[in-house]
């Protein structure tokens, strides 16, 4: 009966100290999966035009063109807004919501970009 | 058309009152020192080396003002470190005209990042214009992080919504719009219901011979709506116009020289005097565009603009600043 109980016991604990380090590995796997992304602004374009990055992700623009862009979402109200980007100028915004984020060069509106966030 | 000449609308294959092969050739000659004059809806073009034997009458008028765009102060890239110095070769040449000019229409794009010292320097270099009355419009660049703020306290008196505003002279009557603001994601130059509707009380009483002048920044006509190009609600603005025999538009943003003849319309966009940019098509982006420094004046210029009453279009001509 004791050995039992013990094994019970002992199974309990590693069920749980598995859970526990299983439950670890996870919050670590998320922050691995987090990371810095990067859109280049040139030639009145946004490149990638679409960017797929994991929630908690910071993503930096930056101006590499020679005209000045910004970078505006185009929900509303508006996620994020960039102040005018000369060249090499950079912006940055991190993503903590999953969605999809739609946004645009207010200066040259045909400019668009999306950042989807899983 | 009686009198045909060489110059003239000969190819009309689209049957839109463009003839594309004369004003490509056109824009190309404006390059090395002609322009090309729009009179009674007809298109011609005159070499610089011609101009001392035209008679003044031809380019005289009962009036006559002077457009200026895209001076971009405070661009300082490749395509032109000196924009304050071309804007002043700008000034030398509105001020060396055969008749002086009564007033300049900056069709926007005056600063290039909408800072303060910016349109200071461009107000302080157009004060050795002989004209010294200026009616801006504002450019994409001049409404940045303040919605046009800081571009209405100085430019705007008596202007309404966005700086939106009109008058008289001679008999012309003048509107200048704003279509730079609330651009939409993926769209075009855009004009909006009040000021589309402002515009239709505007010229509701006006006699069907009134010569109108519109001047806005982004082309009211679709030039290359790839590039942002044109403007979307621009054929509703042209609607309240239909009535007028004669209606010049003059827009800038593109930094080059385009005329297009529709009706009873004449467009015409003028060039830069800061960086030109790449015909539609031509390249990648509608960025500047950097041409030997030699060449860099022949592509800047400014636009003089004549009525003379009893002809049914104005006399609008290019000159480069070289």
């Amino acid at each position: 009966m004791r050995r039992s109980v013990s094994a019970a016991i002992f199974i309990a604990l590693a069920v749980l100290g598995v859970a526990a380090l299983g439950a670890k590995n996870s919050a670590v796997a998320a922050q691995q999966k987090a990371q810095n992304a990067e859109v280049k602004i040139d030639n009145f374009s946004f490149g990638p035009a679409a960017l797929t990055v994991p929630v908690g992700s910071a993503v930096t623009w930056t101006n590499h063109d020679d005209i000045p862009h910004t970078v505006v979402s185009t929900d509303d109200p508006k996620a994020f807004k960039s102040k005018v980007l000369d060249t090499d100028e950079k912006f940055s915004f991190t993503f903590t919501k999953a969605g999809t984020y739609a946004y645009f060069c207010s200066i040259h509106p045909k400019m668009t970009g999306k950042v989807i966030v899983q | 058309m009686a009198g045909r000449t060489k110059d003239e609308l000969l190819h009309d294959h689209n049957h839109d009152g463009v003839d594309r092969r004369g004003f490509l050739k056109c824009m190309a000659w404006a390059g090395t020192g002609a322009f090309c004059v729009i009179r009674g809806g007809v298109l011609r073009s005159y070499a610089f080396s011609r101009l001392p034997a035209l008679d003044p009458k031809e380019m005289a008028g009962e009036l006559s003002f002077a457009q200026i765009s895209d001076s971009h102060m405070g661009f300082n890239k490749a395509a032109n470190p000196d924009v304050a110095g071309t804007l002043k070769a700008a000034v030398d040449k509105v001020n060396g005209l055969a008749v002086a000019p009564e007033f300049l229409l900056h069709t926007g794009d005056i600063s290039h990042l909408s800072k303060p010292e910016e349109f200071d320097a461009v107000q302080q270099i157009l004060k050795a214009a002989k004209p010294q009355d200026v009616f801006y419009v504002p450019g994409e660049h001049d409404v940045l992080n303040d919605d046009g703020q800081q571009f209405r306290d100085r430019f705007g008196k008596g202007s309404k919504g966005a700086g939106w505003y009109s008058f008289d002279k001679k008999g012309v009557h003048f509107l200048g719009l704003v279509n730079v603001m609330n651009l939409k994601a993926g769209g075009l130059g855009s004009l909006g219901h009040e000021q589309l509707e402002w515009l239709e009380d505007d010229v509701k009483h006006l006699k069907h011979s009134t010569p109108i002048v519109v001047f806005a920044h982004i082309p009211l006509w679709s030039v290359y709506p790839e590039w942002g190009w044109g403007t979307e609600d621009s054929a509703q603005a042209l609607s309240y116009l239909k009535k007028f025999g004669s209606v010049t538009v003059l827009n800038g943003h593109i930094h080059q020289t385009m005329q297009k003849v529709e009706g009873n319309v004449t467009f015409h966009t003028a060039a830069s005097t800061a960086f030109p940019q790449p015909a539609p098509g031509k390249a990648d982006s509608p960025g500047p565009m950097k041409v030997p420094a030699e060449q860099l004046k022949s592509v800047l210029g400014i636009t003089d603009v004549n009525f003379v009453r009893g002809k049914q279009a104005l006399g609008v001509v290019d000159s480069t600043l070289e």
